[in-house]
């Protein structure tokens, strides 16, 4: 048995006129205070307001937000006692939104001791939506949660299937303004999550059709977005890239990519898309070199984003290619020594590093699982910008 | 000769195959936790079946079943029925997906976490792969 998890999307211009129609009397908001200070949330308790629902805002969102904070949102919610409980704003917001939607129901609990065979019924209570003033991280469709413990310098992966949002509205007037810098990252988490997705070993037909045209769409609109963010059929794409990449890895499950990316950006600091991205041309080709299986997808991949024709070696190959040209163009780093890190500093937390990759699920989820010695290789190639050739 | 599932002389075998396995001391290294692994009342499993499983530092202290729930207070605690069990132990079914489904259900006991057991995906793969090793006669 496995399942596919779905909120009801609300997408397009004007998609924010969606609340309008919702049932519900208190809505309590998840966000950051630069959210605020753009203007974005103003944009929804508008909507809120005219439809007479009340609400709260709770702005103390940080970026990769800490297990202190969700407990703090927790206290907040439980005094406010929403019917709605709104994630607005990049995946921090949208995944603490999550978290703290369990914490209504649960307020004695620890926020990492939410556990995905776990059932909390938060919806007895409140119901979930998701408004993305970004376009990647694709967490408006996925129930996965990604939060920081501090203590320890980790990402942890925490959610059940249960926080998926009710309801993900994409409206492009959220993320007009998004600056090239924050469009390339967040771009380049739709790029990895769509092609890991499509590849992953937990990957179906059901989830391999998002994550297909989520590449596609992606590759395609990316650099747009990026060079003019006023091109609005390039953000309205990318939008649905995200929200089709996170429909696709959501129900299936990202890869090798993402595990070493997390590493990397928890130890180092650097948002989430930039070292996802970075990773995933390294990872890809580790793939090729020992997985037929997965070059074979890779080349579907391809083929359907018009990027290459030829055998299956040829056009996993010319994707990598494509994602290498991809990165360039957004001026995304091609390299670890690219992200201005240290190298002797990098080489003492390499063992840390391949600690932090090995113990991700992630990692058993592709079609080559690498031991200690090739993802401490991967990590040395890609500071260097080697190709992968083992 | 295959050893039935859920018997002291299964988890005496499953003992000896952790403390064979290279692959599970190096990635479960400096793990220190005991489990229960509960196969629920159901089907051929008449009364629920309490495995006790006390793994440090990459081996298994000790592997025992257990009648009395009040035995041990062990840090973390997996439940499934007996199918589910099977098909994880077969690989058939990921551990992970299995959860993720609810088809199995993960507790933390008083000292255990999540966020310690997620740190260990690769040495619960391996305890996996162990079980795969076993030759076991099932009760169905």
């Amino acid at each position: 048995m496995w399942t596919f998890s779905c909120p009801i999307i609300a997408y397009g211009d004007y998609a924010l006129e969606y609340i309008a129609q919702i049932q519900g009397k208190k809505a309590f908001i998840v966000t950051d205070k630069n959210i605020v200070s753009l203007g974005l949330l103003k944009l929804v308790t508008d909507q809120l307001d005219a439809v007479n629902i009340k609400w709260q805002v709770f702005d103390e969102i940080e970026p990769e937000p800490s297990l202190a904070t969700i407990k703090k949102g927790g206290v907040a919610v439980g005094l406010y006692q929403p019917d709605w409980v709104i994630g607005l704003g990049g995946g921090s917001c949208m995944d603490a939104a999550k978290a703290i939607i369990i914490l209504l129901v649960q307020p004695d609990l620890d926020p990492d001791a939410i556990i995905a065979s776990d059932t909390y019924n938060f919806r007895e209570k409140a119901k979930l939506m998701a408004i993305p003033t970004t376009s990647g991280t694709g967490s408006e469709a996925t129930w996965a949660i990604v939060l920081t413990d501090a203590d320890n310098q980790r990402k942890i992966g925490l959610g059940t299937t249960e926080c998926t949002p009710d309801v993900a509205i994409l409206d492009p007037v959220m993320v007009e303004g998004m600056p090239p810098q924050i469009t390339a990252d967040t771009g380049m988490d739709a790029v990895c999550q769509a092609i890991e997705g499509y590849v992953s070993t937990w990957g179906t037909s059901i989830t391999e059709g998002p994550g297909l045209v989520a590449a596609k769409q992606a590759f395609q609109y990316l650099p747009k977005a990026y060079k003019d963010g006023k091109d609005l059929e390039a953000r309205k794409e990318m939008q649905n890239a995200a929200i089709l990449a996170g429909l696709s890895f959501g129900n299936s499950m990202a890869g090798l990519g993402h595990s070493m990316g997390h590493a990397l950006g928890a130890m180092y600091h650097i948002p989430h898309g930039r070292t996802v991205g970075l990773f995933l041309p390294y990872t890809m080709e580790y793939l090729i070199n020992g997985s037929e299986e997965t070059t074979a997808k890779y080349a579907e991949i391809a083929c359907f984003c018009g990027v290459a024709s030829g055998s299956n070696l040829e056009c996993a190959k010319a994707l990598v290619a494509k994602v290498r040209s991809l990165l360039k163009e957004i001026n995304q780093p091609l390299s670890v020594e690219d992200c201005g890190i240290d190298k002797t500093q990098y080489e003492a937390s390499i063992p840390d590093l391949i600690d932090r990759a090995l113990n991700e699920v992630m990692t058993m989820t592709v079609s080559r699982v690498p031991g200690v010695e090739d993802l401490g290789k991967i990590f040395r190639y890609a500071y260097e910008g080697k190709h992968i050739n083992f | 000769m295959a050893a039935k599932f859920g018997t002291q002389e299964w988890y005496d075998i499953y003992k000896e195959e952790i403390n064979n396995s290279k692959a599970y001391e190096e990635a479960a290294k400096t793990w220190e936790g005991d489990f229960y692994f509960i196969t629920k009342k159901g089907g051929p499993v008449k009364e629920p079946i309490v495995g006790y499983v006390d793994l440090w530092h990459g081996k298994c202290r000790k592997a025992e079943v257990v009648t009395d729930m009040k035995k041990y207070n062990p840090e973390f605690i997996i439940e499934a029925p007996y199918a589910i069990w099977k098909r994880i132990c077969l690989k058939q079914l990921d551990s992970t997906q299995a959860l993720i489904t609810k088809q199995s259900k993960l507790m933390t006991g008083s000292r255990g976490t999540m966020a310690k057991i997620m740190r260990y995906t690769k040495a619960a793969n391996e305890l996996t792969n162990i079980t795969a090793r076993i030759d076991t006669e099932w009760l169905d």
